[in-house]
């Protein structure tokens, strides 16, 4: 049997993780219930007034997709390399790269996708303008999606060591910052009347770089990982 | 010198205690940074040839106990 | 050239030259500091428009810049540790995460002090100041991940990817945290722009922020000096040099 090609290999393995993410539906919807609970928080801490809530509105919900992007990092690798197959995928002859990125594909797929497809009903229960939804969104697929690059990162270093939750926030996080700053500013411009598109440029073009070298980062952190 | 008198200097027209609470803190930060790294080496290398000297006496009474 | 670059991967020779360095560095850097430090306390002008409280600048802004180009310093490290397996590069990394996070902790506590007489308030959400809190992070977590792995020759290589990335990512962060700040700058805090220093205070920070590096240089050294000790405790010529 020969090896299959580089990309039907990464499209089984994108399959494999999504079937895999699939069987278990209940951790495709923790990420999603934790955004809907810590929007509860918000009116809870802040106060229920609605000018107030809809003036935070953007970091609100950004802040929070943020943090179940952040939650669901760990898991990232953490099976695979449990029972062995991150092992075997380092030794197997197809590019790494393509194979990490397969990865992170899936698990964008299940977690920034689903949240920013749900962010517009949090949206409306903060009291966000309705201009600003579509910006929302689309500020929320770009940023998570580098989300994900990054925290793959962050998985990757940590895969091998077993109190990686909390330490992976604290590495992570501070790269976190600047894609949190323009996301919330691309829906805070149109909700004070100015064009978003900058702001989504400036997030197409970290994703562009997240995209060309995360995976590169991730591959080495990896072998490092399974060598230790 | 700028200032007429010591006290004036301590005083700096209001600022001193901001201006010599920045002083104290960043020189107790740096003596920190500088005397660890000597405090901890000194330790080591007592630690170390305490461990060299028991492990020499303890193969010196190997010897001792396999010549009898 | 190159066996000068072989001798920097051999410990002995590393530990006997950094110790010779530091003899007559480490006094210099102590007397240059004080030197400073007193030149910009009481022999300098206080500044027309924040007094005398500006005198913190002489601390403050070489702590600043020394940190930021410590974690420069630390990428390289990390990028030769794992670009050509030098061991004693490693150290090196492992060596400039405390010193740093140490000088970046300076920085933001000075600042914090120099803005209550100036700004009325301890702490302002200012560009620079959040960059450097952002700074402190970046250290603090590669001194996290290097603790939390008990192999440490993994631990070295870990941090020489994270530090990569910060690498990277240093840039991107100052930038955004740049522009956000313009975005929402208050308007009741008027910050003194560039505006040109007079030389008779340019010259005693120029030498406070060459102290600086050479104190991050020393401190840098002491910690590998350390480090080395540590970590060829077993070998023939730490017995010798521990046992004499």
């Amino acid at each position: 049997m020969s090896a299959p090609g580089t990309l039907a290999f990464s499209g089984r393995l994108l399959r494999r993780q999504l079937v895999l993410a699939l069987r278990r539906p209940v951790d495709i919807g923790n990420p999603l219930l934790f955004f809907a609970m810590v929007v509860v928080l918000f009116p809870l801490g802040l106060g229920p007034v609605p000018a107030a809530l809809a003036s935070f509105a953007p970091g609100i919900l950004w802040i929070i997709a943020l943090l179940a992007n952040l939650l669901t990092a760990d898991n990232l690798f953490r099976g695979d390399f449990e029972d062995g197959s991150l092992e075997q995928l380092l030794l197997s002859p197809q590019p790494l790269y393509i194979s990490v990125l397969a990865y992170v594909l899936a698990q964008w797929l299940v977690t920034g996708l689903l949240l920013a497809l749900v962010s517009p009903l949090f949206a409306v229960m903060l009291g966000l303008a309705g201009a600003a939804i579509p910006v929302l969104i689309a500020s929320l697929l770009l940023g998570t999606a580098v989300l994900s690059l990054v925290g793959g990162i962050g998985a990757a270093l940590t895969v091998g060591l077993n109190r990686g939750g909390m330490l992976i926030a604290l590495l992570i996080l501070p790269f976190y910052m600047p894609v949190l700053i323009f996301g919330s500013a691309a829906v805070q411009a149109v909700v004070s009347g100015m064009p978003a598109a900058p702001h989504l440029a400036i997030l197409g073009a970290m994703l562009c770089l997240a995209l060309a070298l995360a995976p590169l980062a991730i591959g080495a952190a990896l072998r490092i990982s399974v060598d230790a | 010198m700028y200032f007429d008198s010591l006290h004036a200097a301590l005083a700096m027209e209001g600022h001193g205690p901001f201006v010599w609470a920045a002083y104290a803190i960043t020189a107790v930060v740096l003596l920190t940074l500088l005397l660890s790294p000597v405090l901890r080496s000194r330790r080591l290398r007592r630690d170390l040839a305490g461990e060299i000297r028991r492990r020499e006496t303890a193969a010196g009474e190997g010897r001792h106990a396999s010549g009898t | 050239m190159w066996s000068f670059f072989h001798k920097l991967g051999s410990p002995p020779w590393l530990y006997r030259i950094s110790g010779s360095i530091l003899r007559w560095l480490l006094p210099l850097t102590l007397i240059a500091l004080c030197a400073g430090a007193v030149w910009g306390l009481f022999y300098t002008a206080p500044d027309f428009r924040q007094g005398n409280s500006y005198r913190i600048i002489y601390i403050h802004v070489p702590a600043a810049v020394v940190a930021l180009a410590g974690y420069y310093v630390m990428a390289i490290a990390g990028a030769v540790s794992l670009i050509w397996k030098m061991k004693m590069a490693d150290v090196a990394m492992k060596a400039c995460a405390p010193v740093g996070a140490a000088l970046t902790f300076i920085a933001l506590v000075t600042g914090a002090i120099w803005g209550k007489p100036t700004w009325g308030t301890w702490w302002v959400w200012d560009a620079r100041i959040t960059s450097m809190l952002i700074l402190l992070f970046l250290y603090l977590g590669v001194i996290a991940l290097y603790e939390a792995f008990d192999n440490k020759e993994a631990a070295g290589k870990a941090c020489a990817v994270l530090t990569l990335v910060g690498t990277v990512n240093i840039p991107i962060i100052y930038k955004s945290v740049d522009w956000w700040y313009s975005l929402h700058q208050p308007a009741s805090i008027k910050f003194t722009g560039e505006s040109s220093i007079d030389p008779s205070m340019l010259y005693p920070l120029l030498l406070m922020i060459g102290s600086f590096y050479a104190l991050f240089t020393c401190a840098l050294l002491m910690n590998m000096r350390l480090e080395i000790l540590r970590r060829e405790s077993r070998t023939g010529w730490v017995r010798k040099l521990v046992g004499a």
